[in-house]
């Protein structure tokens, strides 16, 4: 009876994570579906408090609720620009969960004087080296996202020869415990190791990379839990940690695909590193036509359609609310306002559409690149606001430059462009930018947040 | 058994790739955070680790799960909950904005 409505309980649970997500195809219905997911996930929690090895209920009651007053400043409070580091410190908590749970099991077992089974074995020990990369690799990867260690690319000569042997190192032990479990030293030598190379696997990988690394651990730790179902036999673990895996595992390869780099490339290829100085064309002999508000507002003011390209200086500038308030006084003097976001704009995917909405711009204002790619063609202006590699035309025609193949927002079709920087400093992958010396081109000088207030000011007075 | 855990896999990691490959790019970072608060499920195990009363050491690693995995639940949904809610279609959009400043907080 009890175990009739444990496996109920994970039933009802699997279906409404299931549906949770698919809700996530359609904004409008999403928040419900959602919700409903949150109740699945009390359904697994009560049917597994009714699990009958459980005997004593003071440690879980403290940890719940430790728990729930860490996680509701997490989920309540980080502003939406800390995201991404938020999203990364969150996988390290499952995964650091997962790889607990694992360490736990194999202790249990061992000092019990059992000897677990080659199949158990295999998946605690997948569990725990999973979970521990992840565990490593997204304290590595919240930190460059929160600035705390160099965004920039850490590398040495023979990095990747070091990498390459230490993961061995780490198979080779993880398939001596699996034969033989009870030399523990081998499983807990593994487990240290496994945490040191997620952070030798992120430590050379730069910021602007991020979103497919972060994606990339999520499958990891989606993966961990898969194995904890199978090492404890429970078939809610494995459901909800394939649905994570192949989440994490989709959204790197879009990922990737939008940067056209392969997996291999953005792991191993320490892009903005050495590749930077080796970049294709040369400033040299060009000039670049720099603008006031007033020119720019005057522009703006009379356009029929602006496109505007929102980048990751957007969100560092802090200038999402400020561009809202622009798009709306374009609006009101009779023009159109899209705005175009590029797969990788930001720290992770989907980066800019949140400080967006978050800033009240209506989600059917918001285009995917395919969407709205076609119609640059008719703008008037196209406005780059702290976005620059998305937008080079170099993706396009410059064989030499190391973005080549990357698709990009036609912003170079526009009527004219009109580019919010700070200075002429190349974009994150170092490459400079032949739109931004095109003769259509202005640039407004300047932090984003205070060229947009001052635009603001001006269409007022057009 | 271990045969039907494979079996499970398998179809719920082909399940996943339909579900999420049609979640579009503007609802991806709340697919992230989504995806977070259900792998916050690893408090399953660690409900059992941290209450089986097997030995200390099972019960203290346990313990730390079942913080980390619970702070992800709770904190994963709420900021789920609170991007989705941002996302207003333009028909509508000023509406739910005056209903959120008037106080859903």
């Amino acid at each position: 009876m009890r175990d009739t409505l444990i496996s109920g309980s994970y039933l009802i649970a699997s279906v409404l994570f299931i549906l949770g997500l698919r809700s996530l195809t359609r904004p409008d219905k999403a928040r419900r579906g959602m919700q409903q997911a949150a109740v699945g996930m009390l359904f697994a929690v009560a049917g597994t408090l009714l699990n009958h090895t459980i005997v004593d209920y003071r440690w879980i009651a403290a940890g719940l609720v430790l728990g729930v007053i860490i996680g509701y400043p997490m989920g309540m409070w980080v502003p939406m620009t800390a995201m991404p580091q938020r999203i990364a410190l969150s996988l390290t908590f499952s995964a650091l969960a997962a790889a607990l749970v694992g360490v736990a099991e194999f202790y249990t077992e061992i000092t019990a004087g059992g000897i677990p089974t080659h199949f158990k074995m295999g998946a605690l020990g997948f569990e725990v080296m999973l979970g521990m990369i992840t565990v490593g690799g997204t304290l590595v990867a919240a930190g460059k996202l929160q600035e705390w260690i160099t965004s920039k690319p850490v590398t040495y000569k023979g990095q990747n020869f070091v990498n390459a042997a230490f993961f061995l190192g780490i198979i080779s032990l993880l398939v001596y415990t699996v034969i033989d479990p009870t030399q523990q030293w081998a499983f807990y030598t593994m487990v240290g190791a496994s945490f040191l190379f997620g952070i030798m696997l992120v430590i050379p990988i730069g910021g602007a990379d991020m979103p497919v690394v972060v994606a990339l651990l999520n499958s990891y730790s989606g993966l961990a839990s898969c194995a904890t179902g199978f090492a404890l036999g429970n078939v809610i673990l494995i459901i909800s940690g394939s649905l994570d895996g192949a989440s994490g595992f989709i959204l790197s390869v879009l990922m990737s695909k939008a940067m056209n780099r392969s997996f291999t490339n953005v792991l191993f290829g320490a892009f903005g590193g050495e590749t930077a100085a080796i970049s294709g064309k040369s400033s040299a002999g060009l000039t670049v036509r720099s603008i006031g508000a007033e020119d720019a507002a005057i522009q703006l003011a009379y356009a029929q359609l602006v496109i505007v390209i929102p980048g990751y200086g957007m969100a560092v500038a802090q200038a999402q609310h400020a561009v809202r308030e622009l798009a709306e006084m374009i609006e009101k003097r009779g023009g159109e306002v899209k705005f175009a976001v590029h797969p990788v704009a930001g720290r992770m995917p989907g980066h800019m559409n949140v400080l967006l909405a978050e800033a009240n711009v209506p989600y059917d204002k918001l285009y995917d690149m395919d969407e709205v790619n076609g119609e640059f063609d008719r703008a008037d202006v196209a406005l780059v606001i702290g976005a620059n590699d998305v937008v080079n035309p170099a993706a396009r025609n410059d064989t030499t430059s190391p973005i080549y193949g990357m698709p990009i927002l036609n912003a170079d079709h526009a009527k004219s462009v009109i580019v919010l920087k700070r200075g002429m400093s190349a974009g994150f992958a170092g490459i400079e930018n032949e739109l931004f010396y095109d003769k259509r081109t202005s640039m407004l000088f300047g932090d984003a947040k205070s060229s947009l207030t001052a635009l603001i000011g001006e269409i007022k007075n057009v | 058994m271990e045969l039907l855990e494979l079996y499970v896999f398998v179809l719920a990691a082909f399940v996943g790739y339909m579900v999420i490959s049609r979640v579009p790019p503007l609802l991806h970072t709340p697919l992230m955070a989504a995806t977070n608060a259900i792998s916050g499920i690893s408090l399953v195990g660690s409900l059992i680790a941290a209450g089986s009363a097997r030995n200390s050491v099972a019960t203290i690693l346990g313990f730390v799960a079942v913080v980390c995995a619970t702070s992800n639940i709770i904190g994963g949904f709420l900021i789920t909950d609170r991007m989705l809610r941002m996302f207003k279609s333009g028909s509508s959009g000023k509406g739910a904005a005056a209903v959120e400043k008037s106080g859903t907080h």
